[in-house]
C-alpha cells in the first residue's frame, strides 16, 4: 500500500553501567516509549541487540522474556498498576508469584520490601485506602521485592503532587545509593535533574548523553529557574510557567 | 512446585472475584445451575423408580425362571402338544443335574369342585405344589403345617388352604384339621397359607379360593396334567447362564436332535428387568439431551462473561505480564476462572437437585421414596460442570494469554 516504515528508534547505541541512575527524556513521539519497552523487554527489537546483564535479550521468546521481566526488571508505572483485590503485600507478593524462587518466606520478602519503602505499617491496606504517594511506594516495593537488576520508572511521578513526586524521588535516590540500577523515563526537567546522567532522545536517535551536572539543556533550565526567582523578588511579579521544556530542547538543537 | 503454588493461588484469586460479584456470577452461571439441577434430579427420580419397581420384582421374585412346554412353529408337524408337556422327570432332570437353579417346585393346576358340608364351590383353583413352593412364592403357613416331601411321595390326600377358602367354606377352627372334597375326594386340610399381597403392576388383585395339595397326586389326578415349573436362580447376575443351563439340561434329557429347536419356552424374571432397566435409561438419556443443550447454553453465557472479563482486566493482564507471568501462566489463569465459576454453579445446581429429591421423598403415596443422586451423578455433574469450564473458558483464556503487554498497559 506504499506505506513507509517508520522507526521508532534507529541507530541507538546505549550503555547503562550497573549501578547508575540514568534519566532518559524526550517528547511524545521521541521512541522514549519505545526505548523503555525494549529495556523492560516487553518488547523487542526489530534490529539490532539489546544485551541485560551479558545476555542478549533480543533472541528470546515470550517465556524467556518473561522470565527476565521478573527476576532482572523491576516496573514502576505512572498509574501504579496496582490491583484493587489485594492488599499492599498482595500486590507485592504478586511478583514473587511468578518467581522461580519458593513461596515460603514470600511473605517476609514483601513485608521487607514495603518496609523498605515505609509502608510496613500499611502492608493490610487496599489500593484504594491508600494515597497517591503510598500507592507508588507499594508499587516500588512490588518493583523490588525481586531484587532485580534494574529499576524502570516509566513517568514515576506523573499522577503525583510535587511534594509526594519529592517523596518518591528521594526513595529512587536512596535505592541508587544502596546500589540499584535505576532508569527514569520522563519528560519533566526537574525529575531528571535527580538523576545522575541524562538521556536525550528525538526522533529515534540520542540527542545527548551527559552526566546531568555537565548536561547543558539541563544547565539552561537550571539557569533558567534560577533566572525566574531572581526576576521574581526583584519585580514582585508572577513567574510564567509555560513552555520551559520546548524552550530547552530547542535550545539545544 | 511453582505450578502448584500458581494454581493455589490462582483458585484463591478467581474464588475472590467471584465473590465481589456475586450476582453476576450467578447469572453467569444460571445455565449450568439449571442443567445440573435438572440431570441430577432426573437421575434421583428415575433411580427412586427403578428403586421402587425393584422392590416390586423382588417382592415377586426377581431370580424367578418360569418353563413351560411349547411347540415351536418350526416343529409343528413333528411333535404335538401332549408331547411336549413337562414331565416330572423333567423337572427332576433340571433338579439333580442344575447347579445354577436354587430350588424349584413343578406345578398343575386343576379346576376342581370343593366342598365342606353343605358349601359347594365349583371351579376352585387347585393347584398341586411341591414343598419348594412356599420359598419360591414367598407364602408361608400360617398355621398348621406345611406339605412335606412324605406328603408328596405318599400322594396323601392333605390340602392347604388360604382364608378366603376358610371363608368361602366356612371351615371351623381356623381352618386347620377340617376335612373338604375336591372333586368327591376326602382332604384334610393341615395348613393355611398366607395370601399374598401382589402389586397391581403383576396382575395383583382380590384374593381368590385356593387349594393346594400335593404335586404328584395333583399329576395323578388330571388325564392330561400341564406342568410348569417355577424355579428359582441362585443369582440374578447369572441369568444368562442359567437360562444355558436349562436349555441344555431339558435337550439333553429330551434327547432333541440337534437341528430341532427347544421344545419348551422359558421366560426369567430378569428378562422384564432388562426391559425397565432400558426405558429407565431411556428416560434418563433424554433427560440428558435437554441437560447438554442447557449445559452448552450455560457455556456460552460462561464464555461471554470471560471474554468481558478479558477486556475489563486488560490491564490487570498486562501487569501480571510485566511483572513475568508468561503465557501459559495468564492462560491458565482465566482457565481456572471459568473453571471455578462453572463448578460454583455446579455445587449450586447439585444443591438444588439434592433439595428437589427430597422433595420428592416427601410427597406423601409417591413412589420415590428411594429417590436420591448417586455418587456417580455427583461426579458427572462436577466433571461436566469444570469441563464446560475448561471448553468455553479457553478462547477467552487464549485471547488474554496472547494479549501484548504493552498494549494491554495503555488500555483504557
Amino acid at each position: 500500500m506504499g506505506t513507509e516504515r517508520v522507526h521508532a528508534l534507529a541507530g541507538v547505541d546505549l550503555t547503562i553501567e550497573k549501578g547508575e541512575f540514568v534519566a532518559v527524556m524526550g517528547q511524545s513521539g521521541s521512541g522514549k516509549s519505545t526505548l523503555m519497552n525494549i529495556l523492560g523487554c516487553l518488547d523487542k527489537p526489530t534490529s539490532g541487540t539489546y544485551d541485560l546483564n551479558g545476555k542478549p535479550t533480543h533472541k528470546m521468546g515470550a517465556f524467556e522474556l518473561a522470565r527476565i521481566r521478573n527476576e532482572q526488571i523491576g516496573f514502576v508505572f505512572q498509574t501504579f498498576e496496582l490491583l484493587p483485590r489485594l492488599t499492599a503485600l498482595g500486590n507485592v507478593q504478586l511478583a514473587l508469584l511468578y518467581s522461580k524462587r519458593g513461596w515460603i518466606g514470600s511473605r517476609r520478602e514483601a513485608k521487607r520490601a514495603l518496609d523498605r519503602v515505609g509502608l510496613g505499617s500499611r502492608i493490610r491496606h487496599r489500593p484504594n485506602q491508600l494515597s497517591g504517594g503510598q500507592r507508588q511506594r507499594v508499587a516500588i516495593a512490588r518493583a523490588l521485592v525481586n531484587r532485580p537488576a534494574m529499576i524502570l520508572a516509566d513517568e514515576p511521578t506523573g499522577n503525583l503532587d510535587s511534594a509526594t513526586s519529592e517523596d518518591i524521588l528521594r526513595l529512587f535516590g536512596e535505592l541508587h545509593a544502596e546500589g540499584q540500577t535505576i532508569i527514569i523515563v520522563t519528560h519533566e526537567e526537574d525529575i531528571a535533574g535527580h538523576a545522575e546522567r541524562i538521556v536525550r532522545l528525538r526522533d529515534g536517535k540520542i540527542l545527548s548523553d551527559f552526566p546531568t551536572a555537565e548536561d547543558p539543556i539541563h544547565n539552561a533550565y537550571l539557569q533558567r529557574a534560577v533566572d525566574i526567582a531572581m526576576l521574581r523578588a526583584s519585580t514582585g511579579r508572577q513567574p510564567g510557567n509555560g513552555g520551559h521544556g520546548n524552550g530547552a530542547d530547542g535550545g539545544a538543537a | 512446585m511453582i505450578f502448584v503454588r500458581l494454581i493455589v493461588q490462582t483458585v484463591f484469586f478467581a474464588v475472590g472475584q467471584m465473590l465481589s460479584n456475586k450476582v453476576r456470577a450467578f447469572l453467569t452461571t444460571l445455565g449450568i445451575i439449571i442443567g445440573v439441577w435438572a440431570i441430577t434430579s432426573v437421575i434421583a427420580a428415575v433411580g427412586g423408580l427403578k428403586n421402587f419397581v425393584l422392590d416390586e420384582f423382588a417382592k415377586f421374585g426377581a431370580t424367578k425362571v418360569f418353563i413351560w412346554g411349547n411347540v415351536p412353529d418350526s416343529l409343528r408337524d413333528k411333535v404335538t402338544w401332549e408331547e411336549v408337556r413337562l414331565s416330572p422327570a423333567d423337572g427332576e432332570a433340571l433338579r439333580k443335574h442344575s447347579e445354577t437353579l436354587e430350588r424349584l417346585t413343578m406345578q398343575t393346576s386343576l379346576g376342581a369342585t370343593v366342598s365342606h358340608g353343605d358349601k359347594i364351590k365349583q371351579g376352585v383353583r387347585v393347584t398341586g405344589i411341591e414343598p419348594d413352593w412356599h420359598e419360591i412364592e414367598q407364602r408361608f403357613v400360617m398355621h398348621g403345617r406345611a406339605l412335606t416331601q412324605s406328603d408328596d411321595e405318599g400322594e396323601l390326600q392333605v390340602c392347604l388352604v388360604n382364608e378366603q377358602a376358610i371363608e368361602e367354606l366356612t371351615l371351623e377352627k381356623g381352618g386347620v384339621g377340617s376335612y373338604i372334597f375336591i372333586n368327591n375326594r376326602r382332604f384334610l386340610v393341615v395348613g393355611v397359607v398366607e395370601t399374598k399381597e401382589m402389586s397391581p403392576m403383576f396382575g395383583g388383585g382380590e384374593a381368590r379360593t385356593e387349594v393346594f395339595i400335593p404335586f404328584r397326586l395333583a399329576y395323578r389326578l388330571r388325564d392330561w396334567p400341564w406342568v410348569e415349573i417355577t424355579a428359582q436362580m441362585k443369582s440374578p447376575d447369572i441369568a444368562e447362564d442359567c437360562k444355558e443351563e436349562i436349555r441344555f439340561i431339558l435337550r439333553k434329557h429330551r434327547q432333541l436332535p440337534a437341528d430341532w429347536e427347544d421344545t419348551f419356552e422359558m421366560f426369567q424374571m430378569t428378562q422384564a428387568l432388562e426391559n425397565f432397566r432400558g426405558m429407565a435409561a431411556a428416560m434418563t438419556a433424554s433427560a440428558g439431551v435437554l441437560v447438554g443443550i442447557s449445559l452448552l447454553v450455560g457455556g456460552i453465557g460462561i464464555m461471554n462473561i470471560m471474554l468481558v472479563s478479558v477486556s475489563e482486566r486488560t490491564r490487570e493482564i498486562g501487569l501480571r505480564k510485566a511483572v513475568g507471568a508468561n503465557p501459559v501462566v495468564i492462560l491458565l489463569q482465566f482457565l481456572i476462572e471459568a473453571v471455578i465459576l462453572c463448578i460454583a454453579g455446579g455445587v449450586v445446581g447439585l444443591i438444588a437437585g439434592q433439595a428437589t429429591t427430597l422433595a420428592l421423598r416427601n410427597i406423601p403415596d409417591f413412589p420415590m421414596e428411594g429417590a436420591e443422586i448417586p455418587v456417580w451423578a455427583i461426579l458427572l455433574a462436577f466433571f461436566f460442570s469444570a469441563g464446560v469450564g475448561v471448553v468455553f473458558g479457553m478462547w477467552p483464556a487464549i485471547k488474554a494469554a496472547r494479549l501484548n503487554p504493552i498494549e494491554a498497559l495503555r488500555h483504557e
